[in-house]
């Protein structure tokens, strides 16, 4: 097994009262790419979010190589290698492509991804790129997005929701560049509510109910019928019930 | 001819307040804080000026070069401290600390410096003026108000267009989140916006006291003026605080003109004018990613 990069133990994050991922532990290898699914509100992307370090935990720990990231700001983390791509994409609007980019770079670490390499990657953006960001589709602001988090040079991509709002074409286009980027060492955490998306690129499926885990497999040896209980809880709603009747 | 004049007093004004409200307006961008004791800070910085800069035995009209760093670095560590953990709590938070800060500064200004107005002594160049025409008369102070204004605007223009740190300035003010997650320490950021305002005001500060008189309370009114700069140009455009600045100064000379009771009334009924017809002001921002 390859070196693992980020490691999350345990994991328990409050929203209010709401317990919105509770106890959750997974551990994510060297250009290794984990699919973390789960229905609308299973605490994926507060997950996420807490990786980034946009949420405190209230128990648990993520620990990035070896080093605790629990008391470092976003920022901090970043810096370390740990980029998110957050949903909604959530670009500089007063800005420019070209300086959407700039801002992802100006604190970055050294790497393979430079401004131009983005570029490269997509072919379409060296033209407009002294475009407001406003005036971009919805797939090529998602673009900007994933090249503003790439050109900090990450060791760990997680990509909150790439697909919400886009049309099935441009999802395809974006998760067609998810090989070039693991093919540098990145390993890549994707929060994904579109199932067969998730499933196709990644090399291990993590399953969020309620919080909770429902499921960890290699997607080649689970069944569709496995997945869908563990996304929809059908096994768990039948056990609360019962538990409802014994009480 | 007089009308020329007028229009020629008003950009003069204009610019001093296009001065004073550029920090109000970067700090409201930013942070989203209105920083009601902006016009106070103005003050402390002429009573600065006219009461400490002498035991550096520098002739008052240089003491900015002394107090504008000086401000800059309070702004820095007023962020860093006493607004941050304003901001932390909730937005109103800012408004009564902002208001409490304002409070205290103006009476510990009557308490040690007693109510008299107070000149930033700038020695003959005070009353000299330039005169291009036989109505016309420019006064160099002001004239070189406008001129720091124009500056001031032009290298803060060219600071968040052109530079790293800037854009991180913008990117911060765009949205908070997104910009930690692309490496920006918000808080360090927004103490550099802080510092940027603070010696800004400090500036405007000395201009005022170079042109006027000014006491303990004088920056309550300015704080008005400088808002309604803002407002009329509309909130986060550093150019359109410059024409806000100048509209409300013409407004002003125009109102004085018929009546110099109507000074004031004229400006506010332009301010009142432009929030009912175009309440995001002449340059505001009304677009943004969905």
């Amino acid at each position: 097994m390859s070196e693992t990069v980020l490691e999350v133990r345990d994991l328990r994050v409050y929203h209010g009262q709401l317990c919105a991922v509770d106890d959750v532990s997974f551990v994510l290898g060297e250009g290794e790419i984990l699919a973390m699914i789960g229905a609308n509100g299973a605490g994926k992307s507060t997950l996420l979010r807490t990786i980034a370090g946009l949420h405190q935990p209230s128990a648990g720990t993520i620990s990035f190589k070896g080093v605790d990231l629990t008391n470092l700001t976003p920022n901090r983390r970043v810096r370390l290698g740990l980029s998110l791509v957050p949903e909604g994409r959530r670009l500089f609007s007063s800005m420019t492509l070209e300086e959407n980019l700039l801002v992802g770079a100006y604190r970055a670490k050294e790497g393979p991804f430079t401004i131009d390499r983005i570029y490269d990657l997509f072919e379409w953006m060296p033209s407009r790129r002294k475009q407001s960001v406003w005036q971009l589709s919805g797939g090529e602001q998602q673009a900007v997005a994933i090249g503003r988090a790439l050109v900090a040079n990450p060791q760990v991509l997680l990509l909150d929701e790439l697909s919400l709002g886009l049309a099935p074409i441009v999802i395809e286009r974006i998760y067609a560049l998810v090989p070039e980027i693991v093919s540098q060492g990145v390993s890549i955490l994707i929060v994904e509510q579109d199932v067969a998306q998730g499933v196709a690129v990644a090399d291990c499926v993590h399953c969020l109910l309620e919080g909770r885990t429902s499921l960890v497999g290699v997607p080649s040896e689970l069944t569709s019928d496995q997945i869908d209980r563990a996304y929809f809880g059908s096994d768990l709603t039948q056990s609360s019930q019962q538990e409802g009747m014994g009480a | 001819m007089i009308w020329i004049n007028v229009v020629i007093q008003g950009v003069l004004v204009g610019g001093f307040y296009a001065l004073f409200a550029c920090g109000l307006s970067l700090m409201f961008g930013v942070m989203k804080v209105i920083n009601l004791a902006h016009g106070d800070m103005a003050v402390v910085a002429g009573y600065v000026a006219v009461f400490l800069t002498p035991h550096l035995h520098i002739a008052e009209i240089w003491s900015l070069l002394v107090v504008v760093p000086l401000f800059a670095l309070v702004g820095y560590v007023l962020q860093r401290t006493l607004i941050q953990k304003s901001i932390d709590r909730d937005p109103f938070t800012t408004l009564l600390v902002t208001f409490g800060l304002s409070v205290v500064i103006e009476n510990l200004l009557l308490e040690f410096y007693t109510a008299n107005a107070q000149t930033v002594n700038v020695g003959a160049l005070g009353y000299e003026s330039w005169h291009p025409g036989s109505i016309f008369f420019i006064s160099y102070v002001s004239l070189g108000v406008l001129v720091a204004a124009v500056a001031v605007l032009a290298v803060l223009q060219l600071f968040l267009s052109h530079t790293g740190t800037g854009r991180l300035v913008r990117a911060v003010a765009d949205d908070r989140e997104a910009a930690q997650l692309s490496g920006a320490n918000y808080r360090h950021i927004f103490g550099i916006a802080a510092a940027i305002a603070f010696a800004t005001v400090a500036l405007a500060g000395i201009a005022y006291g170079m042109q006027t008189q000014f006491a303990p309370t004088s920056g309550g009114v300015n704080l008005l003026f400088a808002f309604e700069a803002v407002v009329i140009g509309g909130i986060g455009s550093l150019w359109g605080t410059l024409v806000g600045g100048i509209a409300l100064g013409m407004a002003q000379v125009f109102g004085a003109h018929f009546n110099p009771e109507y000074q004031r009334l004229a400006g506010n009924v332009l301010f009142l004018l432009v929030l009912a017809v175009r309440p995001r002001g002449l340059f505001g921002k009304t677009t943004s990613v969905s």
